[in-house]
């Protein structure tokens, strides 16, 4: 995608992050099952990219792949490639090293995090391991870095047990911890979405601004349209395990390139004003593997459906800088604002 | 005092004056009143800790007040049912719908069994009075014949919350509670359930009690608002008018940071011990 | 859990709770692997044993013949004769009734009152919990040989004393195990959702709480019918239990015990084999049993 934005970088910078043509299968009750496919999307140094999807999109699954953290006996197909790297052949030191490039933050953090270390100990970790910092060094880096999150008094925090923080402060511990060891890229699973709305807020605040003054990548990964728009330049929107939509995220709303992200974004209800009745979708969002083969998979849901969307898996248009999943998407241009009535 | 479910009644169909729970040393709901006038739905607002479930708990009888009173079509439920029969009039009266869907319907129960367990509870109906009843409410919900005998774990969760929605309408409630019963749905299903909720409530006359922490959705389904914090109750009125014109400072910053087209998050200072909680 | 649910992603948890063509008992065997399919059947030989046992036996299993004690395997006698002439093969078989009854009794008695202790603190929770749980502490203490004994002493010895002690015994064992779940299902939005309905309590228990447990109390009682063999057949050992010259495995190893000694150990392993092949039996397909309602529940 070339030259689209004015405040991005050269159009020759490399893409830190490039995945291209992933597929990804699971093995459930004995079956392969595709939860991905062919799946590509580029993120820029410093470029915050969001990812968008309802279940069964493949969201959470590309964020595991990109990490390296698929279950066992997942199938790969396609590549990964981190700073011109395969992803997928590192192994040993090399995946160590690319674990401290690449950082990321998952939805509980309680599930991530040993309950019975103490929060300093855990976020020193990486450093004394993997890059060999000394303690003294390293505590003070984390507690800089916390204050750099907003925590008051660091030092007392760092004694302190998962268990004796609330969710939003251990979120902030998590975002401090990922940024401790220098990563280019951060991945965000959700990081917000268990935490009240006025805590998201400030989290959401915080991840910006940190982001931003450290130069970081990232991939944020929500089923809140809005949530991605608000931090991210540009907004990926997956649907049953593909990509439909790239998009710059100012424009998702006012000029949507696939129908599926038009439907989404009419979906939801409005703070300022009660519609007569919300522009529901039929039926319900499916996996990769619950899509008919061989079709548009949003096809059977969409008002825009035409028989010809029933013969073949469309491929990506691009359009206006943007990307689309939409066989239709030329002549739809412009018909597919999402702007409430 | 108030007359019973009748016509042209004015008296509120739900009614709480000086509601207060405590837990040992800690007030999770203090000095809390609101009445609900028949025909019109009320929205608890609030985040984690705000006190809102405790209050949806106590209205439906899972939590006894520690002091204030509750009355529901005219009959005073602050204290726990007397009698078996007393328990089910009440359960006739006032019914939930909970958030989580894979854990509200008994994994071992079809729809509509669950459904013809209720009104066997409820009603001295033989099998095929019963039997057009459950078809008449799975249609209402808009489950088909085969999600209607299919066992949970064979349906989505928005399905499930059909399902869950059904079983709480069996005994024709006049009040229905909705705790966050929209907040694990997907986007689009959030919106297929709320229209849903909205046709049901033309159709039934039911009030919601809607629980909640998501502003757009109180907007789109009730009319009279309370916002809570902390246990207290910060600010009443319509829906609308307190989402155009918040007044109080906690009600203006909850507004403010709800994601909408062209939000951007801003920050606050440094955080004070222990102040931001989860929901879950 | 992500906040937006509308089909669950394609992972391997909560698709194994859905698994096409594995509804049902036969289901259930096959998922219990190779193992558990073998100890399927030899625990259904058993039964079958127990039940038609004392009609097949080829020759008369009570008769002594004093002249053919202690003599191996010949013609139709494929173990031999045990330390009064009798058919060991014959023996076996009639004593498999007795020597199932009783493990069935103590699992049933077990079962039924842990069942209820479990789900009836679970239900009420608080004070009657507490106590509950004291009083199951204090039954602990006592081991199921113990108990026995005692019985035995107090009321004779006979499987019934037997049976019962050990049911008392293994009962606060079952409760233990069965509370914790009966708790998480308990404290689950459905059943509040029941009892917001005005279902009454013993309603919501019988009907909703105990079947979902179901899957547990099955393993629970698998495992638990391997150890009230083994204890009985202890007991029956010790000759606390079934009484001889009555057919019974436990009885023929004491009985026939002094024969190892003097180079006929046939007639006792015999027992000895019988009583561990169904003990193991029991506790391999207990344990896979278990292993799927964990699995299931993850």
């Amino acid at each position: 995608m070339s030259g689209q934005e004015a405040t991005a970088p050269p159009a020759s910078q490399q893409p830190l992050l490039s995945v291209d043509g992933l597929t990804v299968l699971l093995p459930v009750e004995g079956q392969q099952r595709a939860v991905l496919r062919d799946v590509s999307l580029q993120i820029r140094p410093g470029e915050a990219v969001g990812l968008v999807g309802e279940s069964g999109s493949g969201k959470s699954m590309t964020a595991r792949a990109i990490d390296r953290l698929l279950p066992a006996g997942a199938q790969v197909q396609g590549q990964i490639c981190f700073d011109g790297a395969d992803v997928g052949a590192l192994s040993g030191g090399q995946l160590r090293s690319y674990r401290n490039k690449v950082a990321m933050i998952f939805q509980d953090p309680r599930a991530h995090v040993n309950p019975v270390r103490r929060i300093g100990d855990f976020m020193t970790e990486a450093l004394r391991a993997n890059l060999g910092v000394p303690i003294a060094d390293a505590r003070r880096q984390a507690v800089d870095m916390l204050t750099q999150v907003g925590i008051e008094d660091p030092e007392r925090r760092l004694r302190q047990y998962p268990h004796e923080l609330s969710g939003g402060m251990l979120q902030r511990v998590m975002i401090a911890a990922a940024l401790l060891t220098g990563p280019a890229l951060l991945l965000a699973d959700e990081p917000t979405t268990a935490l009240d709305v006025t805590t998201q807020a400030e989290v959401m605040a915080i991840l910006d601004d940190l982001r931003r003054s450290h130069g970081l990548a990232m991939l944020f990964i929500t089923h809140d349209l809005d949530l991605a728009a608000a931090i991210c330049d540009r907004t990926v929107v997956m649907y049953a395990g593909q990509v439909v939509e790239v998009r710059r995220s100012e424009l998702l709303h006012s000029d949507p390139l696939h129908p599926y992200t038009a439907a989404l974004a009419a979906a939801r209800p409005e703070i300022a004003q009660k519609a007569s009745r919300l522009r529901a979708i039929p039926g319900r969002p499916l996996s990769a593997f619950e899509a008919p083969a061989g079709e548009c998979a949003f096809a059977p849901r969409c008002a825009y459906a035409q028989p010809s969307c029933l013969t073949a898996v469309p491929e990506l248009t691009e359009l206006d800088g943007g990307v689309s999943r939409c066989g239709r998407a030329g002549e739809l241009r412009g018909h597919l604002e999402a702007a409430h009535v | 005092m108030s007359e019973h479910e009748g016509a042209g009644s004015t008296a509120p169909v739900l009614e709480a004056i000086g509601l207060r729970k405590e837990f040992g040393s800690l007030v999770a709901v203090d000095n809390v009143s609101f009445a609900i006038p028949p025909g019109r739905s009320l929205a608890i607002v609030g985040e984690s800790g705000s006190g809102k479930t405790t209050i949806a708990r106590m209205i439906v009888g899972l939590e006894r007040p520690t002091s204030g009173t509750i009355t529901a079509c005219g009959r005073d439920r602050s204290r726990p049912a007397r009698s078996a029969r007393d328990r089910r009039r009440r359960g006739g009266e006032i019914q939930i719908v909970f958030q989580d869907p894979y854990t509200s319907l008994d994994p071992r129960q079809t729809a509509e069994r669950a459904i013809d367990e209720i009104l066997r509870l409820h009603h001295g109906w033989d099998a095929d009075r019963r039997r057009a009843r459950i078809e008449e409410l799975t249609e209402l919900v808009g489950l088909d014949s085969r999600q209607a005998r299919a066992l949970p774990k064979g349906l989505s969760g928005g399905q499930r919350q059909r399902v869950a929605i059904a079983r709480a309408l069996a005994a024709q409630p006049q009040v229905l509670v909705l705790d966050e019963s929209v907040a694990a749905l997907d986007v689009s299903i959030q919106a297929q359930v709320l229209n849903l909720l909205a046709d049901i409530r033309d159709e039934t006359a039911v009030s919601y009690v809607l629980i909640s922490h998501d502003l757009a959705v109180v907007r789109q389904l009730t009319d009279d608002a309370i916002v809570m914090h902390r246990g207290q109750l910060v600010e009443r009125g319509l829906t609308a008018q307190i989402l155009d014109d918040p007044q109080h400072p906690y009600t203006r910053r909850l507004r403010a940071s709800v994601p909408r087209p062209g939000w951007k998050p801003s920050r606050r200072q440094l955080v004070p011990a222990d102040s931001e909680g989860e929901v879950r | 859990m992500s906040a937006a649910v509308g089909v669950p992603a394609a992972t391997a948890a909560p698709a194994a709770g859905r698994r096409a063509g594995r509804t049902g008992v036969l289901g259930l065997l096959r998922a219990t692997g190779v193992g558990g399919m073998i100890s399927a059947v030899v625990i259904a030989v058993a039964i079958v044993l127990a039940i038609i046992g004392p009609w097949i036996a080829p020759y008369n299993p009570d008769l002594p013949n004093l002249s053919l004690a202690w003599v191996g395997p010949v013609g139709g006698h494929l173990l031999g004769f045990d330390f009064e002439g009798r058919d060991v093969l014959s023996r076996l078989l009639a004593g498999a009734q007795s020597s199932m009854i009783g493990p069935l009794a103590v699992v049933v008695g077990a079962m039924v009152l842990g069942t209820l202790i479990a789900v009836v603190s679970a239900w009420r929770r608080g004070l009657t919990d507490t106590v509950a749980s004291s009083g199951l502490d204090i039954l602990f203490a006592f081991p199921g040989i113990l108990l026995a004994v005692l019985a035995a002493a107090v009321f004779g010895a006979g499987l019934t004393a037997a049976a019962v002690a050990l049911a008392i015994a293994y009962m606060p064992y079952v409760a233990r195990v069965l509370r914790g779940t009966a708790l998480r299902e308990r404290g689950q939005p459905y059943v509040a959702a029941l009892e917001v309905q005005g279902v009454s309590g013993t309603s919501i228990c019988l009907r909703h709480i105990v079947p979902n447990i179901l899957p547990l109390i099955v393993a629970q009682a698998t495992i638990l019918f391997g150890w009230a063999m083994v204890d009985l057949a202890a007991i029956s050992f010790l000759g606390l239990g079934v009484q001889p010259p009555a057919p019974n495995w436990g009885v023929m190893i004491s009985e026939n015990q002094p024969g190892i000694l003097e180079g006929y150990p046939l007639p006792a392993l015999a027992a000895g084999l019988c009583i561990v092949g169904v003990v193991i039996a029991f506790n391999v397909l207990g344990e896979r049993l278990f292993e799927r309602v964990q699995a299931a529940h993850r």
